[in-house]
């Protein structure tokens, strides 16, 4: 009983928070992604776009839709070493906590359509893909990524991130990453215990099959 | 001391198990964490043959999956057959379809007296979907039936096979409700919430099911009895990390997932006690003891389907 009363405290002071200047939060937000802080954190718009679409040839990865919490806790990670990018540290470095929750804020509501001109995939890959996609291979233990990642690839907050429409050269190297142990902290190393089971055929297949999915990442309505 | 209390007390003092010494055999058959199946293998999804039996076939397999969608009129809640049968009945130790069918016919202790296949897929919908039970012959029973039969191709009949069930891990002296509740917050709040309400994807299709409250399985269901619970958890969860909970762990999350309120057994006739005493009376079974303060089965929403 205590404990409900002291979370519905925590609670409301939130949702006061929140409501009491959601315009000035969803503003901060903007004018980080569009122009930057001026301490340091550059435009995110260079390279993940305005509305969020990212650079995919380049591996620079999609944000329209990732939800708030997905996008704070990698901010934070860039920010203390627990994720490492020689372009992402510094930015979230300077960024405050509450630019970091304002820019989330900003890229969660943010809709992005789809980057033509995908390179195109034989059939074989994509059909891997899907497999591991909808079924997994329990063979192995692996579960289908759209148990954690939603059905079509579109994302279930705020824990697990849309994959749908992303950067084909970015899954593969959050992939590799995660099999190699360069990328750490996912929530009870879920994706390094995932990735270890792919070898790399199946991680080229699911990367090329996600990337050709329509993102309609739309968050998580409870 | 009323049964009730007593069955409480006997559950958190420490005592020997009851219900493991008849377990264990199938706890040290089933001991793979890395999740690979056991010897038997079904026929993969791409080997459904064409024709009107394939068809059938197809149809259980798309019910098993997606449960409201293809059966909705037997569905009382948020759950797919699939969310405790993994890999579309396929997995070893996640009760694998092929080793229920050869199972059947078989006598029950649950309604004394032998029950064929489809029957027990008849309880299924009643408890574990807190719905209603398809009647014998309807299209979703045979549907269900012909997947499992073809998912069996080849298993041998009269035995219990390596894989059928959840096989039960260790159980500790004690359960530690407390602890159980850590464990869960730590492991499972992420996909199942810490309401235990579950997680919805943006499209409104259940991700993560709920395992308590008014959506999930009934007071009637086998996934009620902590036993069950333990042996699904120790297997199969966190998803995709099978295995990696200690014995203990799963058994105590488990019995903290199955301190909560859920829909009512269907079988209640208005005495929470006396449905205890017919169809709850195990020491691993909550329903009817005193949580808290709370009676388990008091306050639980109605069986069934509920109006919207």
């Amino acid at each position: 009983m205590i404990a409900s009363k002291v979370w519905l405290f925590f609670a409301m002071s939130a949702i006061t928070s929140v409501t009491g200047r959601p315009a000035v939060a969803a503003e901060a937000g903007s004018v980080i992604a569009t122009q930057g802080n001026g301490r340091g954190a550059v435009a995110c718009k260079a390279c993940h776009g305005e509305a969020g679409a990212g650079i995919p040839a380049v591996g620079f990865p999609r944000l329209a839709g990732m939800s708030k919490e997905y996008i704070v806790r990698q901010l934070d990670a860039f920010a203390d070493g627990g994720r490492a990018h020689t372009m992402m540290s510094p930015v979230a470095k300077a960024l405050s906590p509450d630019e970091r929750a304002a820019v989330a804020a900003y890229f969660e509501a943010a809709r992005a359509p789809a980057t033509p001109g995908l390179a195109p995939v034989d059939e074989a890959t994509l059909a891997r893909g899907a497999v591991l996609a909808r079924d997994g291979a329990w063979s192995k233990g692996l579960p289908a990524c759209g148990q954690c990642h939603g059905p079509d690839g579109g994302g279930i907050a705020p824990a697990f991130p849309p994959l749908a429409g992303q950067s084909e050269k970015y899954l593969k190297a959050q992939l590799d990453a995660w099999r190699q142990g360069k990328r750490t902290g996912d929530p009870l190393q879920l994706m390094t215990v995932v990735a270890s089971k792919l070898d790399d055929a199946e991680v080229a297949a699911v990367a090329a099959y996600y990337a050709r999915l329509p993102p309609e990442a739309k968050g998580e309505e409870r | 001391m009323t049964a009730a209390k007593r069955a409480h007390s006997i559950l958190f003092a420490a005592v020997a198990s009851l219900s493991v010494a008849g377990l264990a055999v199938a706890g040290a058959a089933w001991a793979d964490p890395s999740g690979e199946q056991s010897a038997f293998t079904p026929p993969s999804g791409a080997e459904i043959p064409k024709g009107g039996f394939g068809e059938m076939v197809a149809l259980g397999r798309d019910i098993f999956t997606d449960t409201s969608k293809h059966a909705g009129a037997f569905v009382g809640n948020d759950l797919n057959c699939s969310n405790c049968h993994l890999d579309k009945g396929r997995l070893a130790g996640a009760a694998p379809l092929w080793a229920a069918y050869v199972a059947y016919p078989a006598f029950r202790k649950k309604n004394q007296r032998v029950n064929t296949f489809e029957e027990r897929l008849q309880g299924c919908f009643r408890y574990s979907m807190n719905g209603k039970a398809p009647p014998l012959g309807d299209t979703t029973l045979i549907a269900l039936q012909a997947y499992a039969y073809w998912l069996a191709k080849g298993a041998p009949t009269g035995v219990d096979m390596n894989g059928r069930g959840y096989p039960a891990p260790k159980k500790p002296e004690r359960l530690d409700l407390a602890r159980g509740g850590e464990i869960y917050a730590q492991k499972c709040a992420l996909c199942h919430g810490a309401d235990g309400a579950g997680l919805k994807a943006a499209d409104g299709s259940v991700a993560f099911p709920p395992l308590w409250g008014p959506r999930s399985y009934n007071w009637g269901a086998g996934m009620s009895v902590i036993t069950n619970a333990a042996g699904f958890i120790k297997a199969n969860m966190p998803l995709g990390l099978g295995g990696t909970l200690s014995d203990e762990d799963a058994w105590n999350v488990a019995a903290f997932v199955d301190s909560h309120e859920r829909p009512q057994d269907p079988r209640f006739e208005g005495s929470v006690a006396e449905t205890r005493k017919a169809h709850h009376d195990n020491p691993l079974d909550l329903y009817g003891t005193e949580i808290g303060g709370v009676t388990l089965g008091e306050n639980s929403p109605p069986s069934g389907p509920q109006p919207k």
